[in-house]
């Protein structure tokens, strides 16, 4: 199990997600996944995508306008 | 004897995060289908979290109705990136534009042909659409959905669910997957019937877009979008320029310069993210926007362009206001300038 980092930084929503949905393809279950976003909505928005694909968000936080979330990647 | 069980057939359904999608889905999941859906993101989708950039939206929910309604049906979402490939689809609409810059039937033939191209990589039997006859002007009218089927290539594969009983079987339809009793026969503008089926299958706080899921369906940032590529002399893009159209205040006081200004705190973060690919002006001797310069200036030039930014600052009434001009190199001069009356700030200017 490796840890992978994503920069999605100055991409708008949806953009984060798509780039989190790619690079999750490439990844083995089990890996996880550090994705630094400067949108927002991807609080919310990367966690719905897991939820509906299997994954699991291990920790999200926001500061100073970065959000970084954490995915662990799942077995659907 | 054994009985042969039947294959669960898969439909891949078009979803765009509002309620003709969701039902249409929904209603082919009820027949035993396994659906998953998909999204395609041109950039100009208004479920993007655009609005999130101003300050006053922040408060408001930013959910992707996309992912929202996958996850009402339980179902996966493949979020696609189609932006490159969809330019020639704004630029060139083989059957040209709707009101405004607006290429819905395009559109809807390209999504459909890509959707026709994953089913066919991923297994999957047909495609799902939540069209009505009648309800949108140009992709939706009974003339045009054939238009639509046979030019993606996906012809019977393609299912309408909301007025299947409208238009010849399906070949899910023929071939018994789907029950085309069960299936619905909705058209026209109302949206009585999708309200009444939405309540049905218990689904509420779904999205109703007012002006659809597009911002090229609205005519302000359609003159926007024609006023760049004049200013360009070509019909061209990139995403950034599609994202900076949506935000801040857009004037172009020469034909080979814009100045695109910030309207509160929130367009103004986001735009200083384009100070490194844009010429920039910002007031020093009172609070005020971030002015980005898209073109090239003279000396001349950014003068007129300082002046038009200082009319925007907290310093329009005094006699000067300093600004700070900042190339795209980072290098920075200080000016003064007299902020430019409002009677002098051509109503032609705004774009």
């Amino acid at each position: 199990m490796s840890h992978y980092t994503l920069d999605a930084k100055r991409m708008m929503c949806p953009m984060p997600v798509i780039r989190t949905q790619d690079k999750v393809a490439e990844l083995q279950v089990g890996d996880t996944l550090e994705v630094t976003c400067t949108d927002p909505g991807a609080l919310n928005d990367i966690p719905a995508w897991c939820r509906i694909n299997g994954h699991e968000v291990v920790s999200s936080s926001e500061n100073n306008g970065e959000v970084i979330i954490t995915v662990k990647v799942g077995d659907a | 004897m054994i009985k042969m069980q039947a294959t669960q057939r898969k439909a891949v359904a078009l979803i765009s995060g509002g309620l003709d999608s969701l039902l249409a889905a929904k209603a082919v999941m009820e027949q035993g289908v396994h659906v998953e859906g998909i999204n395609f993101y041109t950039g100009f989708c208004v479920e993007g979290h655009t609005h999130a950039i101003r300050k006053k939206d922040k408060a408001k929910p930013k959910r992707n109705n996309a992912l929202w309604v996958a996850e009402q049906l339980g179902i996966k979402l493949h979020i696609v990136d189609v932006i490159e490939e969809y330019k020639d689809i704004v630029i060139n609409p083989s059957h040209g534009y709707g009101q405004h810059m607006n290429p819905c039937l395009d559109c809807k033939g390209f999504m459909v042909k890509k959707a026709h191209e994953w089913i066919a990589a991923n297994g999957f039997d047909f495609i799902i659409t939540g069209e009505v006859i009648g309800q949108r002007p140009m992709s939706q009218r009974k003339d045009t959905m054939p238009v639509i089927a046979k030019e993606s290539g996906a012809g019977d594969l393609l299912v309408r669910p909301l007025c299947a009983q409208h238009l010849p079987p399906t070949l899910p339809e023929q071939e018994g997957w789907l029950d085309r009793e069960k299936l619905f026969d909705f058209s026209g503008r109302t949206r009585k019937p999708q309200m009444a089926l939405a309540e049905q299958y218990g689904f509420e706080d779904y999205a109703q877009p007012a002006g659809g899921c597009c911002f090229l369906t609205d005519a302000h940032y359609s003159k926007k979008i024609a006023d760049l590529w004049t200013s360009r002399g070509e019909r061209r893009y990139e995403l950034d320029d599609i994202m900076l159209l949506k935000v801040g205040r857009h004037i172009r006081p020469k034909k080979h310069f814009k100045l695109i200004i910030g309207r509160e705190e929130g367009e103004n973060n986001f735009l200083s993210g384009y100070r490194k690919m844009f010429a920039s002006i910002k007031t020093t001797s009172h609070a005020g926007p971030l002015t980005l310069i898209d073109g090239e200036v003279s000396d001349q030039d950014i003068e007129l362009a300082a002046q038009i930014a200082a009319r925007y600052s907290q310093g329009r009434t005094a006699d000067k206001v300093e600004v700070e001009f900042t190339d795209k190199k980072g290098v920075s001069k200080l000016l003064e300038v007299t902020p430019m009356p409002v009677s002098q700030l051509d109503e032609a200017w705004q774009v």
